[in-house]
């Protein structure tokens, strides 16, 4: 039977242990309220780069930009995958789902893979499996800006156009709700059809659609959006995910913090068990001495 | 077709949307240069450059720094898509006069290890901020 010290000493151990993921949930839910928000910034700038690319794809032939050509899949085209992961960890199955989201890909996939790492734990993961590594990035949620997301995109852009990959997917973990998080898998490289077309507004009858001046031309713009498109696309899965995360860190320290009041309640319980168990037996000791004499 | 009176003018950068509202006059950053949109101006699609944008509604005019992007004008709106902006009160004087500095320093002592490209579109952005911000400090 442990010691009424020890018992004591544990329940202290775990009330420690609780205070630190209760602070920990309180954090990740002021920082979730601020990754919603930033995702609600990103999304008129979306919008309206969609709606501009639909708007300008209607007016040249799209089949000629590098960026929409789907190429023929053979035996040895290969593909890239971009997973994105958090740095960090204490976020219960957040980054398992992302990786086991791109490892069933890749598996699932005839053509071999390559892996573009977003954040640490992918890295960590992927690092010390076989895998060929394309590119890393890690350390950028603390600081997420538009800037990482170009960087990864022109990374992949430029793997796509100088023919080392022949199609670029995008796995992240999307923000659904606070209590749900879905690992998807997107393509982002070709870019397709649809994409560019969804933006486009139908033609109200009576109408016409009007016809623009562009400036320099409607091709030039064409090729500088669709890069841009990309980075855009790239920034909102990791926005996504950023949100995510917390979002999955939140609910796994609420776990934590319920489950460790359960721990103290029956540890105390047992450790008052105990002290009656060491009370009893004292008084038994005291009685039956007082009745040998 | 009556012309309409004013503009709405929405701009909008990667992480934020940073103005929207009606305004009289726009003047934007084009590659081929500056130009002006009023009211009823013809629908335009332009790429955007570095540079100072500025709008006025009424008798006050609001300056921007911004750099790269998209406008799409149509009679009675102007959207634009920014890579980055920032409005003039937001910008740090001191902080882009030493990125003026640090980029000039680059430029002048040529070297390999340097990017010319990316020094010279650092010094045009120090350059349209401090600008911008002095404009916006006198008024015009």
């Amino acid at each position: 039977m442990p010691s009424l010290i020890d018992l004591r000493r544990r329940v202290r151990a775990v009330k420690n242990t609780q205070q630190i993921t209760k602070a920990m949930k309180m954090v990740a839910a002021s920082k979730l309220r601020r990754a919603q928000e930033r995702i609600m910034n990103a999304r008129p700038y979306a919008v309206q780069m969609q709606r501009v690319l639909s708007n300008v794809a209607g007016r040249v032939d799209p089949s000629i930009h590098p960026l929409l050509t789907e190429r023929p899949l053979g035996p040895d085209s290969k593909t890239l995958v971009i997973v994105v992961t958090a740095d960090k960890g204490l976020c219960g199955s957040f980054n398992t789902n992302a990786i086991k989201g791109a490892t069933s890909y890749v598996a699932g996939n005839s053509q071999p893979c390559t892996l573009g790492l977003v954040g640490r734990k992918g890295r960590e993961y992927f690092a010390r499996r076989d895998y060929a590594v394309a590119f890393e990035q890690v350390n950028i949620f603390h600081r997420l800006q538009g800037d990482d997301a170009r960087v990864i995109a022109k990374l992949a852009i430029d793997a796509f156009t100088n023919g080392e990959v022949d199609r670029v997917m995008l796995v992240y973990n999307e923000f659904k709700s606070v209590i749900s998080q879905r690992v998807v898998v997107d393509q982002l490289l070709p870019i397709s059809r649809e994409d560019v077309d969804a933006g486009a507004t139908a033609p109200v009858d009576g109408e016409p659609q009007v016809d623009y001046l562009y400036e320099p031309s409607p091709e030039a713009i064409f090729h500088a959006l669709l890069p841009r498109f990309v980075a855009v696309q790239i920034y909102r899965a990791l926005l996504e995910s950023n949100a995510a995360f917390f979002a999955a860190q939140m609910t796994a320290m609420d776990t934590a913090v319920k489950n460790s009041s359960e721990m103290i309640a029956s540890l105390t319980l047992y450790m008052n068990k105990v002290r009656q168990a060491a009370i009893t037996r004292e008084i038994i000791e005291v009685v039956s001495g007082a009745e040998a004499l | 077709m009556a012309l309409p009176t004013t503009l709405h003018l929405h701009i909008a950068s990667s992480d934020r949307s940073l103005v929207d509202e009606t305004v009289d006059e726009v003047q934007i950053p084009g590659v081929q240069g500056y130009f002006g949109v009023l009211p009823g101006h013809t629908p335009l699609l332009a790429q955007l450059s570095v540079g100072d944008l500025w709008y006025r509604q009424g008798s006050e005019t609001h300056h921007l720094a911004m750099a790269y992007g998209f406008a799409e004008v149509q009679p009675d709106r102007v959207t634009i898509l920014a890579e980055t902006a920032e409005s003039a009160d937001e910008i740090d004087e001191a902080r882009a006069e030493a990125a003026k500095r640090r980029a000039e320093e680059r430029l002048r002592i040529p070297n390999a290890d340097i990017d010319i490209d990316r020094a010279s579109v650092a010094l045009k952005k120090a350059i349209v901020r401090i600008q911008v911000s002095q404009r916006a400090r006198a008024g015009v």
